[in-house]
């Protein structure tokens, strides 16, 4: 099939950006969105052009370094699926395709469709882990039996990928999704009651600070995320929230 | 041969480990903070380690290429980790995961890492656990297991399809306290270009911001090279697009010794190539092969057909279908150890039976496993006169709790129900047991140096058991470097801050910079993927899955010869300065010309057949394993250690006598 792109090319940070059309022939159903992108950087290439920039790693689905706002959609008009698990059979000959990095406040373009992200990091660092060192003498793995559905649940939770779908696709560009499902995945198991309080009450903080808007329960969120990621996650890190706020010493 | 020294301690097997940590020399507290330590790559065995030697107090400085340190490569290992927990009461044990593990790399590992990782792998568990690793568990409550190829008992821990993610989680998560805490400083898009050596000694590296394209110094004590495996030297493999061998290949230019370059896994199943657009490979886990019969038709007018389009697979009838594996190891049938499940796939393939397009496919069928499934769910449910509707969908029920999310996978990737037509499958590049040559201290050839995780050499031999990698990557980095780096910066605690502002940095600085504007001046006419697929071409063909002299020969002139073309020809648009993802390919693709040559000529060098090094030359002649691999004990037990000279062509070959003290050796059967 023939496509055109229009797609945002913006030289670095500082740069004001702009869309810019391109042309794609030949392009076969069975590629993926990003072999697409491919084929159009090596012509750019061949003809002495930089290449559009854009992140992307693992190519299945896993890393969540792939991002791109496609025609208006978070990982473009597929569903349960990162963009680079986008298929070009969503598409048809002589379609127009919108290419757009993600955007909100707290992720700042690098170049053309790259976003920093590194706001998610540092939620992370704010509180997203359990304080145990590496000893080899923790407790036997089997000593704290985890009930098989909370141990499922915490599981679904941890299978966020930090892509930044959620955050991309709000209005309000809240990563509530993200910090819900982090908050979630600890607050449901045994290991990660003992810093729960501090736990929600920093990332939230921190994600305050960040820039990341508010959620106004839209579900937007959940149903662009690739991996699924439940609201219920979002409830749970606000009920958290709401605890660990009246408790506090 | 002096630098060769593996440093194995002294004693039986079982209490090297032991007797080693007891006499080793420590750092206290109050020096390791005086002392810097560098971590390249932030996968499990980087991110581990990154995240211990801060616990333990040391300045430690990570650096990765991706955005986050939670992207690392490591995320995409789906089935599981190893351990001997024995929580099934099979019989399991540390020896028997160090037998196994040892017979599995086909005899040509390192016997006393081996029992080592062994001893730690139950730790790994408990350390995850510890950090909120939601493992798969049953019922009651504890933590479930699953078998994988070539074991006879049940020791695999996993998270879904996932393991690997909600590991590398967990090493990232230790990082993130890390970081907080200002004992890691972390690099996110930066890439290391160069190691410098003081004085014999690594003390540090050379990168280069990736977002705004400075070249950066940095110094410390030691450095750690944790940057995983070269399969992109194939160009398609299932790695990451960027994963590289650039941080191991710079080292061993400066003196650390490569290892076995030639020994590659190629895993039997991943979803078949589909046109030359293609930018990578995707793996289907090898749990399916539990269930899924691998198949191609036996008559070459149903092949044709059916690349013509003109006959489905499921209307060839049971005895026109050649169950090939079935057929040669009615053992093992379709759970053959992965070596052994590719070249086999292959022989058929080049034989001309291949199902799809490009010729090189095979069937993955899942029918008999839902009619099976399907029969014994209705006579669980008392339905006396089920209908074959009814005994098929209740059969795909249960295959959907078993794999679903594989198939949702495959569907979204080829468009086909796989519930209802086979999967097609073909053998694609997916570890490297190869690596850098380390001692039993995880160090290189180069003091102050180490290598760890798939980086190194030392665990799998020439093959790799499935759920052994996350093991090997998480013992190296929580529970192994932590101890014998200290053995060595124990020496250190009175250096003081290594300055940057010396030659041998200034040199390095100078050797990266000249490099990188030679690319973006060059102006030549070929992009970086031209080379890099062609350079993946001949490696498949001529250094694939299976080797032979000519072959080999041929390989290694026409590496040199597109490497000359590439430095000559390549084109990389726009400015060294700020992001240019075409000139950090260009650097990358530039090592993999080198690397490839190494790898053929070491591939050259071991005429025999071992693991997932099969040479033509050396096969069973008569008697039962007609055909079957033949390994040569008496003139291959050692392990190639690469000096770098030169070019790769100059490279010198030191071998590292490989002795089997507590496992005797034995030709693998599988018939």
């Amino acid at each position: 099939m023939n496509l055109k792109l229009k797609i945002w090319r913006q030289k670095d940070a500082e740069d004001k950006g702009k869309m810019v059309a391109y042309n794609v022939t030949d392009i076969s159903e069975h590629m993926s969105f990003l072999e697409m992108l491919d084929v159009l950087n090596e012509q750019l290439v061949n003809s002495g052009e930089e290449p559009v920039a854009f992140d992307h790693d693992c190519r299945e689905g896993i890393c969540g370094m792939c991002s791109l706002y496609i025609n208006g959609e978070a990982h473009g008009p597929d569903r349960g699926v990162t963009t680079c698990q986008l298929h070009m059979r969503m598409f048809n000959d002589g379609d127009t395709i919108f290419i757009e990095p993600f955007r909100a406040k707290a992720f700042p373009v690098i170049k053309d469709l790259v976003v920093d992200r590194s706001a998610f990091d540092r939620i992370q660092q704010s509180g997203g882990y359990i304080s145990v060192n590496t000893s080899g003498n923790t407790q036997d793995a089997n000593a704290i039996p985890i009930p098989k559905a909370d141990a499922d649940e915490a599981m679904d939770a941890a299978t966020c990928i930090g892509c930044g779908a959620c955050v991309a696709t709000c209005k309000n560009s809240s990563a509530m999704l993200f910090v819900g499902a982090k908050v979630s995945q600890y607050a449901l198991l045994p290991q990660g009651k003992v810093e729960a309080k501090d736990r929600v009450m920093n990332m939230v903080n921190q994600m305050d600070k960040e820039g990341f808007g508010n959620c106004t329960n839209t579900g937007a969120c959940e149903v662009e995320c690739p991996k699924g990621i439940s609201l219920t996650n979002i409830a749970r890190m606000n009920r958290e929230y709401f605890s660990a706020s009246v408790t506090e010493d | 041969m002096s630098k060769l020294d593996s440093k194995i301690p002294e004693g039986p097997i079982k209490d090297k480990w032991t007797t080693y940590k007891d006499k080793i020399d420590l750092v206290n507290p109050a020096n390791k903070r005086h002392i810097d330590v560098i971590v390249v790559g932030t996968g499990l065995a980087g991110g581990s380690a990154a995240a211990t030697l801060a616990e333990l107090g040391y300045n430690v400085k990570a650096f990765c290429y991706q955005d986050s340190p939670r992207r690392a490569h490591s995320i995409a290992a789906q089935g599981g980790i190893n351990a001997a927990k024995n929580y099934q009461g099979d019989g399991d044990s540390v020896y028997r995961l160090f037998y196994d593990t040892v017979k599995g790399g086909d005899y040509r590992s390192r016997e006393a890492n081996v029992h080592r990782l062994s001893e730690v792998s139950a730790n790994i568990i408990d350390q995850c656990v510890a950090q909120g690793v939601p493992f798969a568990r049953e019922y009651g409550g504890l933590l479930d297991n699953r078998s994988f190829g070539g074991v006879l008992v049940s020791r695999t821990f996993y998270a879904k399809g996932q393991t690997g993610q909600q590991l590398l989680l967990g090493a990232y998560s230790a990082m993130n306290r890390q970081i907080a805490r200002g004992k890691i400083e972390m690099f996110n898009r930066h890439e290391m270009l160069d190691v410098v050596i003081v004085d014999g000694k690594a003390r540090g590296i050379i990168a280069r911001n990736l977002v705004t394209g400075e070249i950066e110094r940095h110094s410390a004590h030691a450095v750690v090279i944790a940057s995983g495996g070269y399969g992109n030297v194939y160009f398609l493999s299932t790695n990451a697009m960027g994963s590289n061998v650039t941080a191991s290949w710079k080292i061993h230019k400066k003196g650390a010794y490569f290892a076995n370059p030639c020994y590659t896994q190629i895993h039997p199943t991943c979803i078949p190539r589909s046109g030359d657009y293609q930018s990578k490979l995707t793996l289907m886990s090898e749990s399916l092969r539990n269930d899924g019969r691998i198949w191609v038709p036996k008559n070459m007018d149903d092949v044709h057909a059916i690349r013509a389009g003109k006959l489905k697979p499921t209307e060839i009838a049971e005895e026109n279908r050649d169950y090939y594996l079935e057929r040669r190891y009615p053992a093992f049938g379709n759970l053959v150890p992965r070596d052994v499940a590719s070249r086999a796939a292959k022989e058929r393939c080049d034989a001309g039976y291949g199902v799809n397009e490009t010729g090189e496919a095979v069937y993955l069928d899942f029918r008999s496993a839902i009619e099976r499934y399907g029969s014994e769910q209705a006579k669980l449910k008392g339905l006396v006169n089920a209908s074959k509707e009814e005994i098929t969908s209740l059969g795909e029920n249960v295959v959907e709790a078993k794999y679903g999310n594989l198939f949702q996978m495959y569907e979204k990737i080829v468009d086909e129900n796989p519930y209802k037509t086979p999967m097609m499958i073909y053998p694609a590049t997916h570890y490297t047991m190869g690596g850098v040559w380390v001692d039993y201290n995880l160090m290189t050839t180069i003091p102050g140096c180490y290598a760890i995780g798939e980086a190194n050499f030392s665990d799998h031999g020439a093959n790799r058991l499935g759920a052994s990698a996350l093991m090997q990557g998480l013992a190296d980095g929580y529970f192994v470097l932590p101890y014998t780096i200290g053995n060595y910066l124990s020496d250190d605690i009175r250096t003081g801050k290594i300055s940057t502002d010396t030659a041998e940095f200034e040199e390095a600085e100078k050797n990266v910079t000249d490099r990188i504007n030679q690319f973006v001046n060059n102006k030549g006419t070929k992009s970086v993927d031209y080379f890099h697929k062609r350079l993946g071409k001949v490696m498949w063909d001529k250094v694939g899955m299976s080797r032979n002299t000519k072959g080999l020969k041929e390989a290694i002139e026409e590496i040199q010869s597109i490497r000359e073309e590439f430095w000559k020809d390549v084109l990389v648009p726009g400015s060294a300065d700020g992001m240019n993802t075409e000139l950090e390919k260009a650097g990358r693709v530039a090592d993999f010309l080198e690397l490839g040559e190494l790898f053929a000529k070491d591939a050259l060098d071991r005429n025999e057949s071992c693991g997932g090094h099969f040479r033509e030359e050396s096969v069973e002649l008569d008697g039962e394993q007609k055909g079957e691999a033949k390994r040569d004990d008496e003139n291959y037990a050692y392990v190639s250690a690469w000096e770098y000279t030169g070019e790769p062509k100059d490279a010198i070959l030191h071998k590292e006598e490989l002795e089997f003290n507590d496992i005797e050796l034995k030709q693998r059967s599988y018939k």
